[in-house]
């Protein structure tokens, strides 16, 4: 048996399109993005976060805080989260901070990590599906003033306040070695996920915010009863975590969108090769004749 | 004062200067010619000054060079605390990384603590102008970058803060010919770095040379899920032998154990423009095609007529790869006799 420490681990997840399984236009007609055609999920390697959380937990004992920043309806992976075994889980959900580019995104849930005073380690997901910039993880760091590690495949050891973990790097790995606290970024290497616990979504598929409490209404026709004690998403808007409004949001953000464009790959010329010893020897003759195979 | 260069960071690891930051001494100097200034390179470790004549033969007119035993390897915080104070100091226009593991560990952290816009593993840069409201901005750096899992490419800006910086995918700038004759003024930084810097302790390094050279060579033979089997991926490896190529694989190939992860072509692997691409029982997503539109030709081969593949393939055979992959290695070697 380990010994026991009882960690304080954050957890920071995002609620993303899925951008792998896309169904119908990626774009609108108007150049815009067709969220209507991506569902939103978990983002895959936010749950390998999570789950080297619940493995830490399980050696060595602590609590486990899950925050995300977005809409209302990013509530969903907080109550995923709390059917995995998060112990607490936070909402960062405010109109300022729309707009938000990878800045002003680790202000905000910097100043969030902050409120908790206490907390020894910080785990994401290497990247995000939808903007695979990588780069929330350090720059959350950073703001912390803390030492990270980014790319981790294995936690190898928590011991003394201090953590070793195999990172990877192009064409092999590297086995670091750093004092706590840390923020930790995960591979979909690292583990597999575990499936949700029946029994924790009994207990937590009531879980609601505020403010979904508040906007009873259609969408949440499923919350049979608006109930006190279901209110376990906790909600933290920009007052509420002390951000400084010009640092958030938009005006946060030094990167601009300038354009998108939708990609439309194409050929020039199609050729059909019929599938028979004629067809495919007159494809490599032509191809040897331009010199394209030798 | 600001000397409004261009930037690049030079990564290397032991000694050895990685490929991506000669590919973007090239980019530089296109860039930093456009902006009629000087291209700049950082260039940090423990004793590396030996590395100085080749980055002034691919392209730098300046070395900023910081030498100090906490440099010797790759560590976030002395790198970073080391590229801030030169930031600081020197105040380019640009900074450009590559999109390794070391660049996108380093550069958020820069552009974290200096306040300033990244964009994340770029394609391709341009200079041009931005308009705000009422308020042009002329001759920035436009950041251009495929997002939302490559289905959109982006082009972003950061006309508001200097430096504009960007982390660079691997393999997609051109490298300029080495001149032998260029060299330039080496700048030695003396870098502020505590002892009581927090830092991280390597206990073990593990690096291999790459064996697969999926970016050099002129065939590459790819196989997707409809090979079905590890054991049957020997088809696409026998395909690549008797042409010569490099075998190539799709995300869903990989992770089903296939074949390795260094032969995987796409957004999340290796973008590749061989002069011939061979895609097997490979569908075509946009993250595969993505990584392998720009070949010179493309042959697809599918038993589903409406893979995507067909979409931006030059030559597409309709059939069963395990009767057309036989067919087309005796096709071929009958005509090279």
């Amino acid at each position: 048996m380990e010994e026991i420490v009882n960690y304080k681990i954050v957890v920071l997840v995002k609620q993303v399109p899925d951008t792998q399984n896309i169904t119908g236009e990626a774009m609108k007609e108007d150049g815009t993005v067709n969220r209507a055609a991506l569902p939103a999920i978990f983002n895959p390697e936010d749950l390998n976060a999570l789950e080297e959380a619940l493995k830490i937990k399980e050696k060595y004992g602590g609590k486990i805080i899950v925050i995300t920043m977005g809409p209302p309806t990013a509530a969903e992976v907080l109550r995923e989260s709390l059917y995995r075994g998060a112990d607490e889980v936070i909402l960062l959900s405010d109109r300022k901070f729309a707009g938000a580019d990878t800045l002003a995104t680790s202000y905000a849930l910097s100043m969030a990590i902050k409120k908790l005073k206490e907390y020894d380690i910080v785990l994401c997901g290497r990247q995000a599906i939808d903007g695979d910039t990588a780069q929330v993880g350090p720059q959350t760091a950073e703001k912390l003033g803390i030492n990270q590690i980014t790319c981790v495949d294995k936690i190898v050891e928590l011991k003394d306040k201090t953590i070793t973990a195999e990172r990877s790097i192009e064409g092999g790995y590297e086995i670091v070695k750093s004092k706590l606290p840390i923020l930790l970024t995960i591979t979909d290497e690292a583990n597999i996920p575990r499936p949700q616990s029946a029994k924790k979504v009994l207990a937590y598929k009531y879980a609601i915010t505020p403010l979904e409490a508040d906007s009873y209404d259609e969408e949440y026709m499923r919350v049979t009863e608006i109930n006190e004690s279901n209110i376990i998403i906790k909600l933290w808007d920009h007052g509420e975590i002390g951000a400084s409004e010009p640092q958030c949001g938009l005006s946060g953000s030094p990167t601009k969108v300038k354009q998108i464009e939708s990609v439309v790959l194409e050929a020039g010329e199609f050729k059909n090769i019929e599938n028979s010893k004629a067809g495919l020897d007159s494809l490599i003759k032509e191809l040897m004749s331009e010199h394209i195979i030798g | 004062m600001s000397n409004n260069e261009v930037w690049v960071y030079i990564e290397q690891n032991e000694g050895k200067i990685a490929e991506v930051s000669l590919e973007l001494l090239g980019k530089g100097s296109e860039l930093a010619k456009n902006l009629g200034v000087k291209v700049g390179a950082v260039l940090l470790g423990d004793k590396v000054k030996n590395l100085t004549k080749t980055i002034f033969e691919y392209g730098a007119d300046k070395i900023y060079l910081a030498e100090h035993s906490l440099l010797k390897n790759f560590t976030t915080i002395p790198y970073a605390k080391a590229v801030v104070d030169l930031i600081k100091e020197f105040k380019p226009q640009i900074a450009l990384y590559g999109a390794t593991t070391t660049g996108r560990d380093l550069a958020p952290r820069i552009a974290s603590e200096l306040k300033v816009g990244l964009t994340a593993d770029c394609t391709d840069l341009q200079i041009g102008d931005h308009n705000i409201k009422d308020k042009e901005f002329k001759n920035i750096l436009y950041q251009i970058r495929p997002a939302f899992g490559g289905n959109i490419i982006a082009t972003i800006v950061s006309p508001e803060h200097r430096p504009q910086m960007a982390t660079v995918r691997e393999g997609v700038m051109k490298m300029n010919t080495p001149d032998k004759s260029k060299s330039g003024e080496v700048i030695e930084f003396k870098p502020d770095i505590p002892n009581e810097i927090l830092l991280t302790e390597i206990i073990k390094r593990f690096q291999q040379e790459k064996t697969v050279n999926l970016k050099g060579a002129n065939i590459i033979v790819s196989g997707g899920m409809g090979v079905g089997t590890k054991e049957n991926f020997k088809l696409i490896h026998d395909l690549a032998h008797t042409l010569g190529g490099e075998v190539g694989a799709s995300r869903a190939a990989v992770d089903a154990g296939f074949v390795s992860k260094d032969h995987q072509v796409g957004q999340t692997g290796t973008t590749v423009r061989p002069k011939l691409y061979l895609a097997i029982g490979i569908s075509g997503s946009v993250q595969h095609m993505a990584g392998m539109s720009e070949s010179n030709r493309i042959i697809a081969i599918n038993h589903d007529p409406n893979a995507p593949i067909f979409q931006i393939a030059h030559y597409g055979i309709v059939g069963d790869l395990n009767e057309v992959v036989p067919k087309f290695i005796e096709a071929y070697k009958s005509q090279k006799k």
